[in-house]
C-alpha cells in the first residue's frame, strides 16, 4: 500500500519538477538547479559512503578538478564544445578518482578519511598556491559551452530554463544509473564489501578491484556534478575542492539517509534550503544549520530518508528510489524566501 | 589411493616468538574426513587460517593439488576449489540466507564486474545458492535475515555459503561450536553426505562426531602435531592419551 502511495508521490514530484521553471521566477530555478546539482553529486559520494562504506572526505577533489578542466579547457574569447569539454572533465575525474584510489584504498578506517582529506587538500593548495588557473581567485568562463548535434543547437546553456532541464535530465539519468547498477552483480559485491568484507575476500572476491572501480565511478560522477557546477556560475575557484565542499556534501548525505537512493536526493535539498532559510533569519545560520545536523544524527540515524515507510525487507536488497524526489520538490515549491545566497549566479 | 588436495610441508606461524602453528605437515585426500583435535591453544584456527589465505605462514610450503600456493591471498585460494567456514559465525548478518549464498556462488562467475543486467537474472547463480541451501538444510529459512536465525542455523548458513562456491575442499572449523545435539547430528550426517564428493579438512571439539567422521585424525599440542593416523591407532596412542584425550576415553 505504501508503496502504491510512494509510486504517486514520485509522479507528482516528476511532475513538479518539469512544470517548475514555467511557474518559478529567475531566482528560484536557478537555485533548484543548484541543488539538482547537488544531488548528483551527493549521490555520487553516497555511492561510496553509503553502499560500500567507504567514508570519503576528499569528494571535493573530483568535483573541483572537473570544474578546473572546463575552465581551462575553455577558449577566452569563444565557447568550447559541450561534448568534447564534457567528456574532458568526466574523463579527467575519473582518472583522478584512479590514482587517488590505487593509494588511499589500501587504507580503512580512519586511516582511509585521513588519506582521502589529504589529497584533496593537495590539489586545493595546488590551485590556491599557484598561478596555473587564477590562484585564489579562480577562474572564469567567458563563453559557455555549446550543444550542439549535427549543427542543431536543442539547448542554449545560456539560457537558464534550458539549462535547468538539462541538469534535472542528467540528474535523472544518475540516480536511475545507480539505480540498475545496485541492482547489478557488481553492486552486491560493494554492498557485501561494505557489510563485511572479509568475508566478501574469502568466498573469493578480491575487494580491491571492485573498491577501485566503485571510487572512480563515484569520481566521475561527482565530476560531472562539479563540471554542470562551473558551467552555472561560470567560475571555479579553489574553494570548489576544499574540505568545506567535501563536508558539505557528506553532511547532505548523512542528513538524507546513507545507503538509499532518496537519501542524497532529500538530503541535498533540505540542507540547501535549511542554508537558505537560516541565512536569511541570522548572520549565525551555520549554528542552526549545525544544531539540525546535530539533532538528525542523534533522533534520525537513518537520516530524514529513514522517516520514509520502509520497503518489505528484501533479499538484502536496500530501499531505493521510493518518494525520494517527491519529498524535496515539493517542499521547493513553497520556496524559502530567503534573500539571494552568497553566490550569484551568471546563469 | 583417492587424489591428495591438499598437502602442507613444515607449515609455521610464529606470533612475536611464539609458535602458534610448528612445522606442521599433513594432506587431505578427496572423499576422505581428516580431523585435527586439540587443546585449545593448540594452534588448529591458526592452521586453517594458514590453508585459507586469511594469515601468512612465516615458514613452510602449502599445496593444492600438487601446485603451490604458499601465501596466496583468500580471493585465490577461494578460486582453487577451497570453501572455509568460520569458528566465530562471520556471514553477511543483514541480508537473507539465499542473499549470502547467492552472493558466494556469485563470486563464480568469474568477473562481477558486470553492471546493468540485474544479479537476480542470473539464473545459474540463483541455481548453485538453491543447491547449497537445500543442501545445508535451510531451504525453510532461505528468505529470512540471518540475523533473525537461531545460533545452530547461523552455523549452517556458514557452511552453506563455502558449499555455494562449489569447493573440493572444505575447511571446517569447529562447524559444531554452540550447536545442540539435533542440530549436530543433522550437521554430522550433512558432513558425512558431503565427503563423498568432497576433500574435508575437520577443525572439531566433538568427539563423537570427529570418531564418526574422521578417515584420519590429527591430534595438535602446542602448535606441533603429536600424532597423526587412523582415530582408532591415535586414540590408542599413550602420548595422546596422557596430553589431550585424558582418562575418559582410556576405559
Amino acid at each position: 500500500m505504501s508503496h502504491r502511495y510512494q509510486q504517486i508521490a514520485l509522479l507528482v514530484a516528476i511532475a513538479l519538477l518539469l512544470v517548475f521553471p514555467l511557474l518559478g521566477d529567475r531566482f528560484y530555478v536557478q537555485f533548484v538547479t543548484r541543488m539538482l546539482i547537488m544531488v548528483v553529486f551527493a549521490s555520487s559520494l553516497n555511492l561510496l559512503v553509503g553502499y560500500t562504506g567507504l567514508v570519503s572526505l576528499g569528494h571535493a577533489a573530483f568535483f573541483g578538478i572537473a570544474g578546473y578542466i572546463v575552465a581551462l579547457y575553455s577558449p577566452e574569447a569563444h565557447a568550447a564544445g559541450f561534448w568534447s569539454s564534457l567528456a574532458l572533465s568526466v574523463g579527467g575525474a575519473a582518472l583522478l578518482a584512479c590514482l587517488i584510489g590505487l593509494l588511499v584504498l589500501r587504507t580503512s578506517g580512519i586511516f582511509f578519511i585521513m588519506a582521502t582529506l589529504a589529497f584533496a587538500e593537495m590539489l586545493f593548495y595546488l590551485f590556491h598556491d599557484t598561478s596555473i588557473a587564477g590562484g585564489s581567485d579562480g577562474i572564469y568562463i567567458n563563453e559557455r559551452p555549446i550543444l550542439t548535434i549535427g549543427g542543431w543547437v536543442p539547448i542554449d546553456l545560456s539560457n537558464f530554463v534550458h539549462f535547468y532541464y538539462l541538469v534535472l535530465a542528467f540528474a535523472a539519468a544518475v540516480i536511475l544509473l545507480l539505480r540498475v547498477i545496485l541492482q547489478s552483480p557488481f553492486g552486491k559485491v560493494i554492498v557485501g564489501i561494505r557489510v563485511n568484507e572479509h568475508r566478501m575476500r574469502s568466498i573469493g572476491f578480491d575487494t580491491f578491484r571492485y573498491k577501485l572501480v566503485c571510487f572512480v565511478i563515484a569520481g566521475a560522477l561527482a565530476g560531472l556534478a562539479g563540471y554542470l557546477s562551473a558551467v552555472q556560475f561560470g567560475v571555479v575557484n579553489p574553494e570548489m575542492l576544499g574540505w568545506h565542499q567535501s563536508g558539505s556534501v557528506l553532511m547532505m548525505v548523512i542528513l538524507g539517509g546513507m545507503g538509499t537512493l532518496a537519501g542524497p536526493v532529500i538530503g541535498a535539498f533540505s540542507l540547501m534550503m535549511l542554508e537558505e532559510l537560516f541565512q536569511s533569519m541570522t548572520k549565525h545560520w551555520q549554528l542552526l544549520t549545525g544544531v539540525v545536523i546535530v539533532l538528525v544524527a542523534l533522533y534520525l540515524p537513518r537520516g530524514l530518508a529513514g522517516l520514509l515507510p520502509a520497503r518489505p525487507a528484501g533479499n538484502g536488497e536496500l530501499p531505493s528510489a521510493g518518494s525520494s524526489a517527491s519529498r524535496s520538490a515539493s517542499s521547493n515549491t513553497a520556496s524559502t524566501g530567503g534573500a539571494p545566497a552568497g553566490v550569484q549566479d551568471r546563469v | 589411493m583417492s587424489e591428495t588436495v591438499l598437502e602442507t610441508r613444515n607449515l609455521s606461524r610464529h606470533f612475536e616468538g611464539l609458535a602458534a602453528v610448528d612445522g606442521v605437515s599433513l594432506s587431505c585426500r578427496m572423499r576422505e574426513v581428516h580431523a585435527v583435535i586439540g587443546p585449545n591453544g593448540a594452534g588448529k584456527s591458526t592452521l586453517v587460517n594458514l590453508l585459507s589465505g586469511d594469515l601468512r605462514p612465516s615458514a613452510g610450503r602449502v599445496f593444492l593439488r600438487g601446485e603451490e600456493v604458499t601465501g596466496f591471498a583468500p580471493p585465490r585460494i577461494s578460486h582453487l576449489g577451497v570453501g572455509r567456514s568460520y569458528q566465530k559465525t562471520n556471514v553477511f548478518l543483514p541480508f537473507t540466507v539465499f542473499e549470502n549464498c547467492r552472493l558466494a556462488a556469485q563470486s563464480r562467475l568469474g568477473s562481477s564486474m558486470r553492471f546493468f543486467r540485474p544479479a537476480r537474472r542470473y539464473r545459474a547463480v540463483s541455481e548453485a545458492a538453491m543447491r547449497a541451501i537445500e543442501q545445508a538444510g535451510l531451504h525453510r529459512q532461505a528468505d529470512k535475515p540471518v540475523d533473525t536465525l537461531s545460533h545452530g542455523e547461523q552455523r549452517q548458513v556458514e557452511i552453506a555459503m563455502a558449499l555455494a562456491t562449489e569447493p573440493s575442499l572444505l575447511l571446517l572449523d569447529e562447524p559444531l561450536a554452540g550447536m545442540g545435539a539435533e542440530e549436530s547430528l543433522q550437521i554430522v550426517e550433512l558432513l558425512k553426505t558431503l565427503a563423498d564428493d568432497h576433500a574435508i579438512l575437520l577443525v572439531e571439539h566433538d568427539m563423537d562426531a570427529v570418531f564418526a567422521l574422521a578417515g584420519t585424525l590429527t591430534v595438535m599440542v602446542n602448535g606441533a602435531v603429536l600424532e597423526s593416523g587412523e582415530p582408532e591407532a591415535v586414540r590408542a596412542s599413550r602420548a595422546v592419551q596422557l596430553a589431550y584425550l585424558g582418562d575418559e576415553h582410556h576405559e
